[in-house]
């Protein structure tokens, strides 16, 4: 209501986005959230860079060890023993390659009828463990180092081949990170652009832009993924990226051409024409600015919904391929796990999940009430 | 207290919490103001913005935003020997509408989209006197003839939006006199309308007043129409009265400064001086402004022709059915030549086409009919890229310096665009300079160069506009109502300015507005313009003087002055 006074010292008055982090700094629960997704992304980099989490497929554990505080249980207690078949019952198979080799080789040093080899401690059998031992022993070599001592417990437990789940879960990070982000970040460019055009030229451009956006929207979701991922032919993250950004830039379209709509009407675009600028100058330079908080806050709300889309892919058998794990695969696997009670991988994967999850979408919620002019 | 007096308002203050977590109260809107509302009188509060009218009224009637509103401890708001401000907001609900009525200035946002007129209506009769259907209905359809409603049945049973502004306005009028309200408070209820129809409502308001001899208290930053309505005038600044009386005193003997300055703002019809007058010539402790002589404006016929348009039209269609579609002439057969370093008026009334012209002739529409010679050539008929050097020499201010600059530039983002674009100004280090000298020039400070719109007031943020302009040495600059959203005493400063870049850069001025003193007080020729057709064209002393057309006639009868008087003197 005060008339602003401009006699104050010629200092840059603060931006747009200056403003915004004022206003956001204020808000301690946005604060926060940021903080906790800044170390999931401390640890992604760290992890991607290989000095976290390296040896994630390491087995340090043995199968399916629980986590350290509900203590040690033995083979038959973890249900790991029908995993190596007891020996006995191979030689008997006809047909098993291995019998054959095992009886050749057994032939040739003179040995005697099949031992089965004991089950170790840890539940594994080796059937062609005294093959091989007596392989070495005849060329004079010791017998092999005993394999990595595999620990009966883990801090949060081991998976189904003992491999460290939160190692695990560090590993899995990186893919479901960076396939939220890239794919969210697709989903945005794809509808801001879209949406800029149709909103902008308006007629036949928007009619055609409608007509795929209707095309997008009417198929079911699930369907459209299986469509693209059939066109695309090819398992991997990238996959994963263009399925989810290709069919997520509907809602981001929507937003950004009713804003377009609205604004190219306005008088300070009608300005922009009135000197001279060009529809591109007018559209990405004059309009864009005024609603970016748009597809801004779209594409946090859509990192999150794609890092559990990604689960949903992993779970339809297009997730990311064998040898890289992702939260989603990790649920995936925690499927099977769950019936024989081994809850700690489906724990730790929710957990970072539900914690980034939950964090990204205060701090994004902050941000689009600090970018939002009309909530001033 | 005086029998008479109806509502007294005693050290009212007022004061609003600009930041929600600050505890003390921040911003004082109104500082201990007192008057009086008489009995049958109309009561004027007049103020520019920010002048704390509206938050005046707003207290009278329980309606102030609790959430950062702060009534300051022993004011008074007395009526009917209670004080108004320590009701509850049940007393308060039964008061309103009831005894204290109010009309707001936007009625098309005032009305419910949704219902019809008479059931708005009806729903005030519903829940203040307790009538029933029946009995409700009857008195609508009384009520809007007596707010001169032709056919008041058909008319009960339309939608808002499918009355005129002017009808709508008196819809609202209906409903706040429906139940006989002692007092009724009407918020700027004309500065959206019209002459013509702002005419009718002062005329219907008047009427009304002493009718039901009820007490109407008019809130409005127009001085003119006050001297047409009111009784006694409360003139109102920064929170603080300056100055109040009756209407006669205040207009013939203003004791205050700022009173005078008012009144001395405004574009009078009758002369043209030099130079109006602003606030700061009176605030300063020198007093009055030296009289000045007048300017002479007009043509006779041998200036240097820069613009020629002929037979310009424009229409709008829509689609109708499959294959119709339906013409809406917005402009039909405008010719007119503009002078170098001349104004040419164009007045009319909202859907006069006046605007049509101006965005056609910067080809922000695509003309339909016509051509508009610029140094021979016909810049209507060229490809975009034929007229893009065209584009820079014909310029164009808009209406509402709020909308017009991009809220997200700095200053000097906005003045360097139009440079860069057509390349002008030699490198960044020549922009710049340019960019300050024409900051200068339209009196802002050089640290405005770093900061964003919404940092200014309404009357510098206009100047910026005008800057953007004048960035590109236009040689026609068409003034789309580039005044009329501005409070008076800004609308003399940014006038004055206009005519003193005309002098130093010999401008063709194309100045639309609907304002017609103004126009009068800026043109060399004036074009009144009535549903897309021009109906009189002339210098713009004979508009005046000698108006031939009845529609300019009409006009010129609805402008309001404060010699003409609506309503007589009481007693």
């Amino acid at each position: 209501m005060s008339k602003p006074t401009i006699n104050a010292p010629a200092r840059p008055s603060p931006g747009l986005w200056a403003l915004a982090w004022r206003r956001l700094r204020s808000d301690r629960l946005a604060i926060a959230g940021l903080l906790i997704v800044a170390c999931f992304l401390v640890t992604l980099l760290l992890s991607a860079a290989g000095l976290v989490a390296r040896n994630w497929d390491a087995e340090v554990g043995v199968n399916y060890a629980p986590p350290t505080f509900v203590g040690a249980q033995s083979a038959e207690e973890r249900g790991v023993e029908g995993m190596n078949a007891p020996e006995a019952a191979v030689p008997d198979n006809p047909r098993d390659p291995l019998a054959e080799v095992l009886r050749k080789l057994r032939a040739e040093r003179g040995a005697g009828a099949a031992v089965a080899p004991p089950l170790d401690y840890y539940g594994i059998a080796d059937p062609l463990a005294p093959e091989i031992a007596a392989i070495r022993a005849g060329e004079g070599k010791a017998a092999p180092a005993v394999a990595l001592e595999r620990r009966a417990t883990l801090p949060f437990g081991a998976d189904k081949w003992g491999h460290d789940i939160i190692l695990k879960t560090i590993k899995g990070s990186e893919t479901s990170i960076l396939v939220g982000l890239t794919s969210a970040l697709l989903a945005t460019v794809l509808g801001t652009l879209f949406g800029a055009v149709a909103g902008y030229y308006g007629k036949w451009a928007d009619d055609v832009f409608n007509w795929f956006y209707s095309v997008f929207t009417s198929v079911p979701y699930l369907l459209l993924i299986l469509a693209v991922a059939a066109v695309l032919q090819q398992k991997g993250v990238l996959t994963i990226v263009l399925i989810l950004g290709l069919t997520g830039w509907t809602g981001v379209f929507r937003l950004v051409r009713a804003e377009y709509m609205k604004h190219k009407a306005r008088e300070y675009v009608q300005a922009a024409d009135a000197i001279g600028a060009s529809d591109l100058r007018k559209m990405f330079v004059h309009i864009l600015p005024n609603i970016s908080h748009i597809p801004f806050v779209q594409m946090s709300i859509l990192t999150v919904g794609f890092i559990k889309s990604e689960v949903i892919l992993s779970f339809l058998g297009f997730g990311v391929p064998v040898g890289v794990t992702s939260w989603g695969s990790m649920l995936n696997e925690a499927q099977n796990e769950l019936i024989l009670g081994k809850w700690w991988q489906l724990t730790a994967a929710t957990t970072a999940m539900a914690v980034l999850v939950t964090s990204f979408s205060l701090f994004t919620d902050a941000l689009r009430d600090a970018l939002d002019p009309k909530l001033k | 207290m005086d029998p008479n007096t109806l509502l007294s308002v005693r050290d009212l203050s007022v004061s609003f919490r600009l930041d929600r977590r600050a505890k003390e109260p921040g911003f004082a809107a109104v500082k201990g103001i007192s008057f009086d509302i008489p009995e049958n009188t109309t009561v004027a509060l007049v103020g520019e913005s920010g002048s704390g009218k509206s938050v005046t009224s707003l207290s009278i009637l329980g309606l102030l935003p609790a959430e950062n509103a702060t009534v300051q401890a022993g004011s008074q708001i007395i009526y009917g020997g209670r004080n108004l401000l320590e009701l509850s907001n049940d007393e308060l609900r039964r008061l309103r509408g009831r005894d204290i009525s109010m009309i707001f200035q936007e009625p098309m946002s005032s009305l419910n989209p949704v219902f019809t007129v008479g059931h708005q209506i009806a729903e005030v009769l519903r829940l203040h006197m307790g009538m029933g259907q029946r009995q409700a209905q009857a008195r609508v359809l009384e009520l809007l003839a007596e707010v001169g409603i032709p056919d008041p049945l058909a008319k009960s049973r339309a939608h808002p939006f499918q009355l005129s502004g002017g009808q709508q306005q008196r819809v609202m009028i209906a409903m706040a006199i429906a139940c006989n309200p002692r007092l009724l408070i009407a918020d700027e209820p004309t500065t959206a309308l019209d002459v013509t129809i702002q005419k009718q409502i002062l005329e219907l308001l008047a009427a009304l007043q002493d009718k039901h001899r009820m007490s109407v208290l008019f809130i409005t930053h127009d001085l003119a129409v006050v001297g047409e309505i009111a009784d006694r005038v409360v003139v109102m600044r920064s929170g603080e009265i300056r100055e109040q009386g009756t209407t006669e005193e205040v207009f013939q003997r203003p004791q205050d400064a700022y009173t005078r300055a008012l009144l001395q703002c405004r574009p009078p019809l009758a002369h043209r001086p030099r130079r109006l007058a602003v606030i700061d010539d009176f605030m300063k402790p020198g007093g009055a402004p030296p009289a000045t002589e007048d300017r002479p404006r007009g043509l006779n016929g041998g200036e240097p022709i820069i613009l020629e348009v002929k037979q310009l039209g424009k229409s709008f269609f829509s689609r109708q059915g499959l294959f119709g579609r339906s013409e809406f002439k917005a402009v039909e057969g405008v010719s007119f030549k503009l002078a170098r370093g001349k104004t040419l008026g164009v007045v009319g009334e909202s859907g006069s086409g006046k605007t049509t012209v101006g965005l056609t002739l910067m080809r922000l529409h695509e003309a339909t009919a016509g051509q508009a010679l610029f140094e021979g050539r016909d810049i209507l008929s060229m490809s975009r890229g034929e007229f893009k050097p065209y584009k820079r020499r014909i310029q164009i201010v808009f209406q509402n310096p709020y909308a017009s600059l991009n809220p997200r530039f700095t200053v000097g983002q906005i003045l360097t665009e139009p440079l860069l674009i057509h390349g002008l100004g030699g490198g960044d280090a020549g922009r710049g300079r340019l960019v300050r000298e024409l900051l200068a020039r339209v009196e802002l400070p050089e640290a405005s160069y770093h900061r964003y719109p919404h940092e200014f007031s309404g009357g510098q943020r206009q100047r910026i506009a005008i800057a953007r302009c004048l960035t590109m040495k236009p040689d026609i600059l068409i003034c789309d109502e580039s005044v009329s959203a501005l409070d008076v005493s800004v609308q003399a400063q940014v006038l004055n300015l206009l005519q003193d870049l005309q002098d130093e850069f010999d401008l063709s001025y194309i100045f639309i507005s609907h304002d017609l003193a103004v126009v009068k007080y800026m043109s060399d020729q004036v074009m009144v313009m009535n549903e897309g057709q021009v109906v009189e064209f002339a210098n713009s002393d004979d508009i005046y003087l000698r108006p031939q057309h009845p529609y300019t006639r009409r006009l010129l009868a609805a402008v309001p002055s404060a010699d003409h008087r609506i309503r007589a003197q009481p007693g």
